[in-house]
């Protein structure tokens, strides 16, 4: 294509013609190319989300949709329901995440209204590069540093003092293992918090300036600011935040599966071990025959994990407003 | 009158003020604690990888492959696995992430259908629960052929790759300015000259920087690689057999009640993170300077 001076000038124009066609067959092939991409992009992941519910089916079946509360998990007696599981996954993503929230709230609070503008673009720094660890190594931090001090110190300290409480008595009855649904909601809310932290501290710097100088102009404390500007203002991106935090917590494998203690069971005790969809798959299914019952009520409940992720990714999306 | 100028009056003791002052204290305080706790949680996990990760690193740990509890094994084929699957996932994803991205951007308006689902269930991929991304490799590329394999490994890499490309590279593209195509355009260019010698290269910065990101997020994934890769305890270079990974060898290895396996795991989980922190660095350094 390089300018020659005269002769470009005087192309003939079937030659100009033969590129033009050229150009075209060349122009639709990199249509078909890239859209061939999307389409395969579109197959191999519309193709996880119904496998996982055809892997299923055979659960779904047999137990009908009284799989979903039903709470026996028993391979002895080839007895299956997702109750126990979900249960375990609901309550330590609660957790989790009412522990996370405040957290992230203050921390964004702090880094955007409080520090000074160098601190406060180190630590941010430093939390968003946190927010990229691996969860396995959020389990294993769990795994040798809560688990003990759960076990020795707060467990007994509670045991000791709460005994006799009506309410928290039966919240924190069982024996000291240190793993259970509070130390899987720990590690939860540490590995969520600073994902959180980094969402809420991009939304809250979004505020325009003037809407806060106004109001430290008309007198307003730090707290008020907040309160009655920052939050109003980026309401919708906090909820975001939160709800997309929560979806990360639901669908934790490697963190939990570390600090849950792995026993299908139902209680109040937040110290007793429980387990979560994730970690019970996880667990359980390198043990689980192919063809099985037990294999097919693991799909069944990747399934239903997949829906629980899926409702909350909706949510954070009309929360925060976007239709994109 | 005089009971208003006397509400207002800024030198008197006012209640009201008084106790903003005290809510805006007590916030700070609030901040500052939050703040400081997850500063300290986050170090106390750094200094914990830190500090025993150094502990069990060693030369031979580097070197040797996994062997029994106290037979001095190490974490060499473990490595050689996670770089092998890693690479090969991110070569399936690159390609078909960024052919995806491109159509999205230059060929996706509102209008097209096809594209809007495309773009919906990529975007539902990205948050999916990994492990669910690991049974579906399971069922597909695991089950039928009877054997776990390090291929399976990398395709289940790849599909979590794939959602966070996309993403990236179709922002990057849509931040192209649309005089910058209509002036290809203007030049004889075809379309596909266009896009890809213009507005690829334009967007460059950004879309290498969600591939590094996606690497980042996969070499440190688990979850996915136990029930495709499952993990080896020799030497195996082989994509047909099982392979061995660091995140899965740590897995294993850190609930395990050997001492020396223990240790491995530690320096195999400061490994990983050391590997992720340093592409993460990398990114937003390149950032801040392009």
């Amino acid at each position: 294509m390089t300018l020659a001076p005269t002769r470009q000038t005087e192309t003939s124009p079937s030659s100009f013609e033969k590129e033009e066609k050229k150009s075209g067959w060349t122009d639709s092939f990199f249509h078909v190319l890239v859209g061939g991409s999307a389409l395969v992009v579109l197959l191999v992941l519309g193709g996880l989300v119904l496998l996982m519910g055809y892997g299923g089916r055979e659960a779904f079946h047999i137990f009908g949709l009284n799989f979903a509360f039903h709470n026996v998990w028993n391979p002895v007696t080839n007895e299956y329901g997702a109750w126990a599981p979900l249960f375990g996954t609901i309550i330590s993503t609660l957790i989790g995440v009412m522990i996370a929230i405040p957290l992230a709230f203050g921390t964004a609070f702090w880094l955007t209204a409080i520090a000074s503008p160098r601190v406060s673009s180190v630590i941010g720094m430093a939390v968003q590069l946190l927010a990229a660890v691996p969860s396995i190594i959020f389990g294993m931090w769990g795994f040798f540093t809560i688990v003990p001090f759960v076990a020795r110190h707060i467990q007994p300290f509670l045991t000791h003092h709460f005994r006799h409480t009506p309410i928290l008595a039966p919240l924190i009855h069982g024996a000291p293992f240190g793993t259970g649904l509070l130390t899987a909601g720990l590690v939860l809310a540490v590995m969520i918090a600073p994902f959180m932290t980094a969402v809420m501290r991009d939304v809250f710097s979004a505020v325009p300036p003037m809407l806060r100088e106004s109001a430290y102009g008309l007198g307003a404390t730090r707290w008020d600011v907040m309160r009655k500007i920052v939050v109003p203002w980026s309401r919708s991106g906090m909820i975001g935040a939160a709800v997309l935090g929560m979806g990360r917590a639901l669908g934790e494998t490697m963190a939990v599966t570390f600090v849950i203690g792995n026993v299908t069971d139902v209680g109040w005790s937040v110290f007793a071990p429980r387990s979560t969809v994730a970690s019970l798959i996880a667990l359980q299914f390198p043990e689980s025959p192919a063809g099985s019952v037990r294999l097919s009520s693991l799909l069944a409940l990747g399934f239903i994990l997949m829906l629980l992720s899926f409702v909350s990714l909706a949510l954070a999306r009309t929360l925060r407003g976007d239709t994109k | 009158m005089s009971d208003i100028t006397s509400k207002i009056d800024g030198w008197a003791p006012n209640p009201r003020a008084a106790r903003r002052r005290r809510c805006d204290m007590l916030a700070t305080l609030f901040g500052m604690a939050a703040a400081g706790i997850l500063v300290l949680v986050l170090a106390s996990i750094l200094w914990t990888l830190l500090f025993n990760g150094l502990a069990g690193l060693s030369v031979a740990a580097l070197i040797k492959p996994m062997g029994a509890p106290g037979s001095g094994g190490g974490l060499a084929n473990a490595i050689i696995g996670s770089l092998i699957q890693t690479s090969i996932g991110l070569l399936i994803a690159t390609p078909l992430g960024l052919g995806c991205g491109i159509y999205l951007a230059e060929y996706g308006s509102k209008l097209n259908r096809f594209a809007s689902c495309v773009r919906f269930i990529s975007d539902v991929l990205m948050s999916v629960p990994s492990i669910l991304v690991g049974l579906f490799v399971y069922q597909v590329l695991v089950a039928p052929f009877g054997h776990f394999s390090g291929l399976a490994g990398s395709v289940a890499l790849a599909i979590l790759a794939v959602p966070i490309i996309v993403r990236t590279t179709e922002d990057m593209l849509r931040l192209v300015p649309v005089a910058m195509r209509e002036a290809g355009a203007a030049l004889g260019a075809p379309r596909w000259r266009v896009t890809v010698f213009l507005c690829l290269r334009a967007a460059k910065a950004g879309v290498t920087t969600g591939i590094l990101l996606a690497l980042a997020r996969v070499s440190g994934e688990t979850a996915p690689l136990l029930f495709t890769s499952l993990g080896n305890q020799n030497w195996s270079l082989s994509l047909n057999k099982p392979m061995a990974s660091l995140p899965v060898t740590i897995y294993q290895y850190a609930g395990a009640s050997y001492d020396d396996w223990v240790q491995l795991a530690w320096a195999g989980a400061l490994l990983v993170t050391l590997g992720v922190l340093a592409i993460n660095i990398a990114v937003r350094i390149s950032a801040r300077r392009g």
